[in-house]
């Protein structure tokens, strides 16, 4: 890691994207009007696919290296260089940050393709072409920067892209506030995020190596252990990384929904559907994953945090699983299951399950992507219904969706030998296998709702008789290539995606973990991850409790909602119908937030802007009353006293010469008389002083 | 001088015209009648001059001086003159009483 | 004794002119009794032993002064309007006037006792006077002719400006 190859080839990877956003929004307009909407596709997936032909060409290039020293780095220019902080603008390419870097072109390529038949009658589709691959490039500083500053540059850049696409149709009210809710909650993600960094880099500093690069970090990290908070001279008996690593997990939960910061996410269902199917599946919401991956040797120092990481990790899992039962919205079934299945790769990260946790982010980004856009499809054929109680029987109008939602479905609900499986399974038998029962009995439990969810969703869609009106039936159609290529490739990955990564009790083939073995190799990391149990046949025996639970799930839903032999409102009559009020209306958390957090707030905020428009502005206002009157004393005296003897200086000239006027009588004769008086005067005097 | 006549005689003399002048220029409405008096005047203090020259023991100082007087007389003389026609041509009159158009 | 008489002589022709000169109703009288009134004075600077400053007096003011008053009151006055050309007025303060001034210095010219050199034997002055104006006397006189050279152009201007307009 300390002698990276250097390259120049990853700016392009990252500049592409920016490129598409630039010409999209600076030209987008223009372009769409002269040339159509075609020239912007070709601009804005061009600039993707081409990104990811790259990325495809650097793994390859990778593969060649010996796996020791597979790491790129491309150092464009120095960012700054300030107080100790020394910061390029520069792209690091190993094998965690590849991974990522494929999955984001990737399926980022194929979702840009999908939206030019999806977004096909929008106006706004340089718009949207523009914040895609805005967002991409944001994605991908995000994964590649090569320290944690340029890393947050991509966060929060990820966050304004979602905030902008989630209310893309702004027109609505309702989707600008989603946006809004998306963008404010991520922030008091963000500010843990940020304090960390800074407590990060104090810490560094005060250790003698004062950097945020992150191999950097990575390799003074081992500095940390043990030091305590010191804070501007008060000394805390709590240490440093677990603080550090803490607030690094609240920021994401913030980015990737977890609990207490999720509620952003079903309300971002507002936006389109490529947009949920990116931002808020495949890309955006597994940037907290990557992140804990990305500083596995800072959180594997703190076992607390991790603890509390896989706690919240399964509490979400199970807690998003059960709210996704109630649902009848087709987009929002699919939210709280990406809120869930997010649950499922934080408790892999806090066991120490590392390459667990993010090959179940490669194979979500597969499933869920396929889902989300074959509810995009749906809700096309629709003509906009996303109510799935309206829906019905649509196997039979729209078959490649069909086809490629059960896939993926039997994807995410972890049936062998389709990619979910492969992933799923792995961490629910790694939450046991580190010795976290509680973990693990929530994430099967979570297992055994998401299968019962899901199915529940294809049937109420897919199956039986079509709820809704005449013309949404005869509007009923499949979707155009452009979207049916792609669901299908998704499809596809969905069911072999897994394939790099088989659980040890059926074969040992990791090629995968072994691929990212570098990035989490270490000490501390080792430590956790080689603990644990190793028997086959222990993995085995639970391998096959989770099936069963799995299955147990589908026959529920099949006989409620294929065979109708159950009827879902006895159950929901349980206990006086309160387990179901609660479960659909989210356990009321939206609400007491609003109570408890937002209302208090807005009251704050009120009464601050009372206090200043009243007490601050009356301050200024009776500054300037003051003012007013001193001016108005000043222009007193200057009317009475000043002007006055100027008055008088004048009036005394005028008095004085209207008198002296009248010695010039005009006659000579007189004026003679008078110079012989003086005359006369004259020598008197002079006679008089001579005496 | 022989004769008896003394200083005093002509200091009498040069007295009474000065007088004679004086009142002249106090009276006289016709702006040229004071100019008269003013060459009266004039010549009463020549008369002073000379005679003190004449009696201070023949020093010619006194008679220069009466011929500065002279010239000065003659200029002056001309000016006023100049003013007088140039007041007739305003005032179409040469009445001092007439000219008074700068009363106050 | 004759030199009394003649000085007596003299003496009345010029007071009698002068009184002329101020008491008479009619201008062209009065101008022409200043003749007289000069004519005298220039006899009384004979007598004063002050020959060239009597030719002076005779040229200039004569010829000169008297000549142009004339001119002036050719050119001014309506004289065939005898009554109105030459009037008087405010003639008792200017008589008492007059006359306190004369009184005032009548006292002087008798009380005080005059410095008296000896007499001398008169001689020709023109000599003296002349050595003295380009001797002891040379910048009264040159600024005397500049004088004279501003009255003269002073007087074109004063006259030159009235015709014009």
């Amino acid at each position: 890691m300390d002698h990276p190859i250097a390259v120049t080839f990853i700016r392009l990877i990252v500049a592409l994207p920016l490129l598409g956003a630039a010409i999209n929004f600076i030209a987008g307009a223009w372009l769409q009007k002269t040339f159509g909407k075609r020239a912007i596709s070709f601009i804005g997936c061009g600039v993707v696919i081409a990104a990811f032909i790259l990325a495809v060409e650097a793994f390859i290039a990778m593969l060649r290296i010996p796996p020791e020293n597979r790491f790129m780095l491309d150092d464009l220019w120095k960012w700054f260089d300030v107080g100790g902080l020394n910061l390029d603008i520069a792209f690091w390419l190993d094998p965690l940050s590849m991974v990522m870097t494929l999955i984001v072109t990737g399926v980022g390529g194929l979702i840009h393709i999908y939206s030019i038949g999806y977004m096909h009658d929008d106006d706004g589709y340089w718009r949207f072409f523009g914040w895609l691959n805005l967002f991409t490039f944001a994605m991908l500083v995000l994964v590649l920067g090569d320290n944690l500053w340029l890393m947050f540059v991509g966060w929060e850049g990820v966050g304004l892209c979602s905030f902008a696409l989630i209310g893309f149709w702004y027109k609505v009210t309702a989707n600008t506030t989603a946006g809004n809710k998306a963008f404010i909650v991520n922030r008091v993600g963000d500010l843990a995020f940020v304090i960390a960094l800074y407590s990060l880099f104090a810490g560094l500093q005060a250790a003698g190596h004062a950097t945020l690069v992150t191999r950097e970090v990575a390799k003074y990290a081992p500095l940390l252990a043990g030091v305590p908070i010191n804070f501007a001279g008060y000394q805390s008996a709590y240490p440093l990384v677990g603080f550090v690593t803490l607030l690094m997990f609240i920021g994401a939960t913030g980015k990737s929904a977890q609990i207490p910061l999720y509620v952003w996410l079903p309300d971002a269902m507002a936006g389109p559907t490529p947009v949920s199917a990116l931002i808020h599946a495949a890309t955006m919401v597994t940037a907290g994953v990557y992140m804990v991956a990305r500083l596995n040797f800072l959180f594997s120092m703190s076992p607390f945090t991790m603890g509390v990481i896989a706690l919240v990790g399964g509490l979400t899992a199970l807690f998003a699983a059960t709210i996704g039962v109630a649902q009848n919205d087709i987009k929002k079934v699919l939210a709280y299951s990406t809120v869930s299945q997010l649950g499922y790769m934080f408790a892999a990260l806090g066991v120490g399950a590392y390459a667990a946790g993010v090959f179940h982010l490669m194979t979500h980004a597969f499933f869920k992507a396929c889902l989300f856009l074959g509810s995009g499809s749906v809700i096309h054929a629709m003509g906009g219904e996303q109510d799935m109680r309206k829906m019905g029987g649509l196997r039979h109008k729209m078959p490649v969706t069909f086809v490629t939602f059960i896939a993926a479905t039997l994807a995410i609900s972890g049936v062998p030998p389709f990619a979910g499986f492969m992933s799923k399974d792995e961490i629910i038998w790694q939450a046991i296998s580190h010795g976290h029962p509680l973990v693990w009995a929530m994430l099967l439990t979570g297992a055994g709702i998401t299968v019962f969810y899901m199915f529940r969703q294809v049937y109420m869609t897919f199956f039986g008789e079509f709820r809704g009106t005449h013309e949404q039936e005869h509007h009923l159609h499949e979707s155009p290539p452009s979207m049916a290529y792609v669901l299908i490739a998704l499809g596809a990955l969905s069911v072999v995606g897994g394939i790099v990564k088989i659980p040890e009790f059926i074969a040992t083939f990791k090629p995968f973990e072994e691929f990212l073995d570098p990035v989490f190799s270490s000490e501390v990391t080792r430590r956790i991850t080689e603990a644990g149990i190793h028997s086959h046949a222990t993995e085995a025996a639970f391998g096959v409790v989770t099936f069963t639970i799995v299955v147990i799930g589908w026959l529920i839903a099949d006989l409620m909602y294929r065979q109708h032999k159950l009827e879902p409102a006895r159950f929901s009559q349980m206990l006086g119908g309160v387990p179901y009020e609660w479960v659909y209306n989210k356990y009321y958390v939206d609400e007491f937030y609003n109570r408890v957090i937002i209302q208090p707030y807005m009251f704050a905020t009120r009464a601050l802007a009372w206090f200043d428009s009243n007490i601050i502005d009356g301050v200024v206002n009776l500054a300037a009353s003051i003012i007013v009157f001193l001016s108005w004393l000043s222009g007193l005296f200057d009317h009475y006293v000043v002007d006055g003897l100027v008055n008088f200086a004048s009036n005394l000239t005028l008095d004085v010469g209207g008198r002296l006027r009248r010695l010039q009588t005009g006659s000579i004769n007189g004026y003679l008389y008078g110079i012989l008086a003086a005359v006369m005067l004259i020598l008197l005097v002079r006679a008089v002083v001579r005496a | 001088m022989g004769g008896g006549i003394t200083l005093n005689d002509f200091l009498v003399l040069s007295l009474i015209i000065f007088s004679l002048g004086l009142f002249t220029v106090l009276t006289r409405r016709n702006a040229i009648g004071i100019l008269m008096g003013v060459e009266l005047i004039l010549n009463s203090a020549n008369i002073n001059y000379l005679a003190f020259a004449f009696y201070g023991g023949g020093q010619y100082d006194g008679q220069i001086f009466a011929i500065f007087v002279i010239m000065l007389a003659a200029a002056e003389a001309v000016i006023g003159l100049a003013v007088v026609l140039a007041i007739y041509q305003n005032f179409k009159t040469i009445d001092v009483d007439a000219a008074e158009t700068l009363r106050g | 004794m004759l030199a009394q008489v003649i000085f007596y002589a003299i003496a009345a022709l010029t007071v009698g002119s002068a009184a002329l000169v101020a008491f008479s109703r009619n201008i062209v009288y009065s101008a022409f009794a200043l003749l007289g009134a000069f004519m005298g004075v220039v006899g009384i600077y004979i007598l004063l032993a002050a020959d060239f400053v009597a030719m002076v007096q005779l040229l200039v003011y004569v010829g000169g002064i008297l000549v142009l008053t004339i001119f002036a009151v050719m050119l001014t006055a309506g004289i065939g309007d005898v009554k109105v050309s030459n009037r008087a007025v405010g003639t008792g303060p200017a008589i008492v006037v007059a006359g306190v001034a004369a009184m005032v210095m009548l006292y002087a010219v008798m009380r005080t006792q005059w410095h008296q050199a000896a007499a001398f034997t008169p001689a020709p002055t023109t000599y003296a006077i002349g050595n003295a104006f380009l001797g002891d006397y040379v910048l009264p006189f040159e600024v005397a002719s500049l004088v004279l050279l501003a009255a003269l152009i002073g007087a074109i201007v004063i006259s030159r400006h009235e015709v014009r307009e």
